[in-house]
């Protein structure tokens, strides 16, 4: 277990270099970000004077290497448009996306799993056909579509939940929560609502798949057999194979996760990282763009690592060697 | 099509599963009216002698000052938004073959290699895949249009493409695994055939069934991403039609109560991609060994 870690750090660590090499690769395409930043009216001197104050006049390996050095000591660099480091704008805007993301998640995964089970052990009653029928619309209804569509019949129609923004915060030291107010409260339900709704889809027939066929298998049939409790098979006996890959998918879900906060976030005006990422790349703000895309990738990594660990635990079947 | 088509049992399950004849209906409605709009228009909505700023925001025309012959009224620019709608489905459908050809001929080509020869090469792109796929094919695509600012249907079907064959090829290496084992392969390979024959003539056409079912998946996603790709703006450009952008236009107007400019591409695109998704969950099935089949 422990050499498998080990041999997973080091993939991650080949992985993050790869990602920070191609992005510096493709911004040798993308446009020149100086020539917009030294303004309207500024003379050839003046745009070689920010391209040398940024560093951008020196050869590209000599930027990337130098941009290594200084990431492996937490400075990702200064962002083109507010001049302030990076990580710092990226960080303060964390704890507004970890909140919309995990109550997102949790939506999903008890409402997913929960669903899921009940259509499992009746999947032709009429109740389970229209759940599945839902859910077909979970699963096609893109998520910004689901954001703009619960905006118009919640914020606009119904004015009962308001339309953007985070509502009031409250300081909790270093992290801003919104999770304690009622007005945040209220502020969270349709931004977390339109981020859950296409993995509760996504996991409720993921569980109704595993659990119909758990439900076939004989151990089950036994505790039917021998006059367990319903609760008892279902969910002691059941639901707890039926989850080995629901967990899986769920974790491998991170990335599609994050790209969908994004999305989110613009719609509903949140305050969170997506928002600010959305906005960079409009602004040509590179070092910020590399910023975010290099911590997603790390998240990411972090959580299939974790994701794998967990499942050597949940399935003893599986060893690493 | 030929007349053993019509007898075979596919054709049989087909006709008895409303599902899938809903979904497939739906499916050529729109392939055809995507490839006949500038016949169906009554305008072209990129053509700026043809919009005129007179007509700007007007309601559908079963409301108040609604007029013909804009059926489901006009957005502030004047456009008519039935035929944004024709011109916006041809994007997503282009976009959406454009991936399905350009990912799935390169994750069926990956796939082959990797299962045929295994070792090295298979472990090399297999582990290139699930790194890739960790990422989400959304997240990457957004990332790759964010940093290279360029817009355009070929950027978003190249983006998409990125981690699009992963699916494809992990699909392709399984089928080809146990295509493998069959004796006609090694009957082939006995006769001395080369590789590339043995590979492309006797294990490929025996191999694809089941990406028909990634394929049919994928269609449905890669639009619903166009349209997401789009709304954000980094898909296609202004100048060209997209359901998603069409949604993004009308978004502010929703709370001044003009909501059809928003919620008639939304229908479009929800019809769509439900459309495809009703034949792909047939689809799976169908293709599917391990299901039998009551009939």
């Amino acid at each position: 277990m422990f050499v498998f870690i080990i041999r997973r750090l080091i993939q991650c660590v080949i992985v993050l270099l790869t990602v920070s090499l191609l992005c510096f690769i493709l911004f040798q395409f993308a446009g020149d970000p100086v020539v917009n930043m030294a303004g309207k009216y500024a003379t050839i001197e003046d745009i070689e004077r920010v391209r040398s104050s940024l560093g951008l006049d020196k050869p590209f390996y000599v930027q990337y290497i130098r941009f290594i050095g200084n990431a492996a000591q937490g400075n990702f660099g200064m962002s083109y448009v507010s001049k302030m480091p990076t990580l710092e704008l990226i960080l303060e805007r964390l704890p507004a996306t970890v909140e919309l993301a995990m109550t997102a998640m949790c939506i999903a995964f008890i409402a997913g799993v929960f669903l899921g089970v009940l259509v499992s052990l009746k999947p032709h009653s009429v109740f389970s056909r229209s759940i599945m029928a839902l859910s077909l619309g979970g699963i096609s209804i893109p998520t910004f579509l689901m954001g703009i569509l619960l905006i118009m019949v919640f914020a606009v129609w119904l004015g009962v939940l308001p339309p953007f923004g985070r509502g009031e915060t409250v300081n909790l030291g270093f992290w801003r929560s919104g999770l304690i107010t009622v007005e945040g409260l209220k502020h969270i339900i349709l931004p977390a609502m339109t981020l859950a709704m296409f993995q509760l889809a996504v996991l409720l027939r993921l569980t109704r798949g595993s659990m119909r066929e758990i439900l076939t298998e004989e151990y089950v049939v036994t505790a039917w057999a021998k006059g367990l409790p319903p609760l008892k098979v279902i969910f002691k006996h059941a639901l707890r194979n039926a989850l080995i890959p629901v967990i899986t998918i769920a974790g491998l879900q991170i990335g599609e996760m994050i790209a969908f906060s994004i999305v989110t976030e613009t719609i509903f005006q949140w305050p969170g990282m997506g928002n600010l990422l959305v906005r960079s790349i409009f602004e040509t703000d590179n070092p910020v763009l590399v910023t975010y895309i290099m911590l997603a990738a790390l998240i990411i990594l972090a959580i299939n690592l974790v994701v794998d660990i967990l499942y050597a635990y949940l399935n003893p079947k599986i060893r690493y060697e | 099509m030929n007349k053993s088509f019509f007898k075979s049992k596919h054709w049989y399950n087909f006709r008895r599963e409303p599902g899938a004849v809903i979904g497939s209906l739906i499916m050529v409605l729109f392939f055809l009216a995507a490839m006949f709009a500038p016949m169906i228009a009554p305008q072209n909505p990129y053509d700026l002698t043809e919009v005129s700023l007179e007509h700007f925001l007007l309601p559908p025309v079963w409301m108040e000052n609604g007029q013909m012959p804009f059926v489901f009224g006009t957005d502030d620019q004047g456009r008519d938004i039935f035929s944004t709608i024709l011109y916006g489905c041809r994007t997503s459908l282009i976009v959406g073959f454009g991936v399905l050809l350009l990912a799935g001929s390169a994750g069926v080509f990956l796939g082959m290699l990797s299962g045929y020869y295994g070792g090295r090469l298979d472990a090399f792109i297999m582990r290139a895949g699930d790194t890739v796929l960790c990422f989400s094919t959304s997240l990457l695509a957004l990332f790759f249009l964010g940093i290279m600012g360029q817009r355009g249907v070929t950027m978003v079907i190249i983006a998409i493409c990125i981690s699009g064959w992963v699916r494809y090829a992990r699909t392709m290496r399984g089928s080809t695994l146990g295509v493998k084992q069959e004796a006609y392969i090694m009957a082939a390979r006995a006769t001395g055939a080369s590789d590339p024959t043995l590979l492309l003539k006797h294990l490929l056409p025996n191999a694809l069934a089941p990406i028909f079912v990634v394929m049919a998946v994928d269609l449905a996603v890669v639009i619903g991403l166009e349209a997401t790709l789009s709304f954000l703006g980094v898909g296609v450009p202004l100048t060209e039609p997209s359901l998603g952008m069409m949604i993004a236009n009308g978004r502010d107007y929703v709370y001044t109560g003009m909501w059809w400019m928003v919620l008639f591409p939304a229908g479009a695109l929800i019809m769509l991609v439900v459309g495809i998704n009703l034949f792909a969950d047939w689809l799976r099935e169908e293709l599917n060994p391990k299901i039998s089949r009551k009939t």
